[in-house]
């Protein structure tokens, strides 16, 4: 709905928009930068906003004590395993749905949300104790499992969502060409659900990397990913500010930059194709 | 369209995503259940057997359990509160004609894509500590004392940071919904001399109500199962053990099993609760 303002009138939105965005972001912002400072900088009053001597040797410092690399390869193994099997379930089931329906189909996609809103700390004890079992705890094979399985939902809602645009009268002229459910699928509908699939990944990336329950309660040191990997900053000793603004500057900002381009994305998987 | 044939290929392809998830409900949910009618210590004794109602009103009746009851309605209000309003005056301004509006969203969204242990923990340091904060600083700055937040107003310091956390999500689904909103609508009540303020009590609100009833859904979902953040902040402690908090306690810390798993059990219902109206209004919008 965008109107025709005056000039003056942008130009006020403008400044306060900007004075808003800045603020809200400033806390990122200052982690990003008291990551180059020394210790004793990153303390000093009056705080150093720019005018310090920018420094790298907090990363190196992060990464030699506490070895950065293999929180991160935890985190991306994690998050992209849990996402890809999650995908391979959910696209025939979505599929089904959107293009099959029945008159279950509303049931059972209500019931798969409603699998979501079950709190992890309900089935805490029995996860626990089914992983120890198992001989999972600790342990990336588990933990993939468990992240495929919180967002198998929203996975599954998202590309419904997805394949309900796509019209059903392009599949009836394939089958009417005598195209095969096999051809139907892999060249008619495939090539118009790629941007969907690729939106759901992204978002489902970003829940994954940033999933703080299950990653602090199942893991210890071998399949830790990088959300345990700041919580262990949590008792630190001596000064620690610099080293910890890059050990988190490391942690997000992957997922800032690909955050970014799932904007829109997250409006539709978060609210379960609730608003558009 | 749907042959008999491809009913039952569709219900095959929907099999596996199903069976998933229906196991992944029962099994742990049937555990849970099974679990909160013992009397159940693992590291005193194990399973001692059947004790029938008895964790449930422990649960209840324990010392701890109604400030923690109080504690998660002010964490999950509070929230709630600061994020629809600012999301709602937010969504307004970013709808408005301004230039680099690509980049002022992009910095409002960031938030929401910062790991919960890591915006906790750079809140509790580097802005809430007492001495080297850059919020002690600000206080000095103007002469104050600084205020150490997680001691002395811990909850409201969580509010806070989990406002900061979630101000974005609140934003980006109220400008989506504001975005739909019909401008001629608009402009004709602006014609017939209606103020901002009418404007935006009588076409504005209505048109968000829908959105901001999921926001305040979805979003309860979200807090009332918060971890991280206190876990890493004060480690429940000076007041702000949530509900979910004291269960997390009571199963893995004191590995009392039975009762944390009847106080799972009520975590459950609450939770359906809520989930029943969310999922009332995304049913109705599939009919559409």
């Amino acid at each position: 709905m965008a109107r025709a303002v005056t000039k003056q009138r942008k130009t006020l939105n403008t400044l306060v928009a900007w004075a808003v965005g800045l603020l809200i972001f400033f806390p990122i912002l200052w982690t990003i930068l008291t990551s180059f400072k020394t210790e004793a900088q990153a303390i000093n009053d009056p705080p150093l906003f720019l005018f310090f001597d920018w420094t790298l040797e907090n990363y190196g410092v992060v990464q030699e004590r506490s070895d950065y690399m293999r929180f991160l390869w935890n985190s991306i193994i994690l998050a992209g395993g849990s996402t890809l099997l999650g995908i391979l379930v959910a696209v025939p089931a979505a599929w089904s749905m959107a293009f099959v329906p029945s008159k279950r189909t509303k049931d059972i996609l209500l019931w798969m949300l409603s699998t979501k809103m079950l709190p992890a700390v309900g089935v805490l004890y029995p996860i626990y104790l089914l992983f120890i079992e198992l001989g999972l705890l600790d342990s990336r094979v588990g933990l993939t499992i468990v992240l495929m399985l919180i967002n198998l939902p929203i996975i599954v809602w998202m590309l419904y969502t997805y394949f309900r645009e796509i019209p059903g009268e392009i599949l009836e002229a394939a089958r009417m060409d005598g195209a095969s459910l096999r051809e139907e699928i892999l060249y008619v509908l495939t090539p118009m659900a790629i941007p969907g699939i690729a939106s759901t990944i992204l978002l489902n990336f970003i829940l994954a990397w940033n999933e703080a329950f299950w990653t602090l309660n199942l893991t210890a040191a071998k399949a830790a990913p990088l959300t345990a990997f700041i919580a262990s900053y949590s008792s630190p000793e001596g000064l620690f500010y610099a080293k910890l603004s890059a050990a988190s500057t490391m942690a997000i900002a992957p997922i800032l930059i690909l955050g970014w381009f799932s904007q829109k994305q997250l409006v539709r998987g978060l609210t379960f194709g609730a608003v558009k | 369209m749907a042959t008999q044939h491809s009913r039952s290929a569709a219900r095959l392809m929907m099999a596996p995503a199903v069976v998933l998830l229906l196991g992944w409900m029962l099994v742990p949910l049937s555990m849970t259940l099974w679990f909160s009618f013992r009397k159940f210590l693992p590291l005193r004794g194990g399973d001692q057997g059947f004790v029938g109602f008895d964790n449930y009103v422990r649960f209840i009746s324990s010392s701890s359990f109604w400030p923690a009851v109080q504690t998660t309605l002010v964490i999950v209000l509070g929230v709630l509160i600061i994020t629809i309003v600012f999301g709602v005056l937010l969504a307004m301004l970013l709808d408005q004609p301004i230039w680099g509006q690509g980049i002022v969203r992009i910095l409002i969204i960031a938030p929401f894509f910062v790991m919960p242990t890591v915006s906790a923990l750079v809140w509790k340091n580097i802005f809430m500590d007492p001495v080297n904060g850059l919020l002690a600083h600000l206080w000095r700055a103007f002469g104050a004392d600084p205020v150490v937040w997680l001691t002395d107003v811990p909850v409201y310091s969580i509010v806070m940071i989990l406002s900061w956390q979630w101000l974005p999500f609140a934003t980006l689904i109220l400008l989506t919904a504001i975005q739909s909103l019909d401008g001629e609508q608009l402009e004709a009540s602006e014609m017939d001399g209606a103020g901002f303020l009418s404007r935006f009590i009588y076409i504005i609100l209505p048109h968000l109500s829908r959105a901001i009833t999921i926001v305040i859904l979805i979003q309860t979902i979200f807090l009332l199962s918060i971890f991280a953040e206190i876990f890493v902040t004060t480690g429940g402690a000076f007041g702000t053990r949530t509900l979910t908090y004291l269960i997390f306690q009571r199963v893995l810390e004191s590995q009392n099993v039975g009762l944390g798993s009847a106080g799972g059990v009520y975590a459950i219902i609450l939770a359906n609760i809520v989930a029943i109206f969310l999922m009332r209004i995304v049913g109705k919008n599939l009919d559409a």
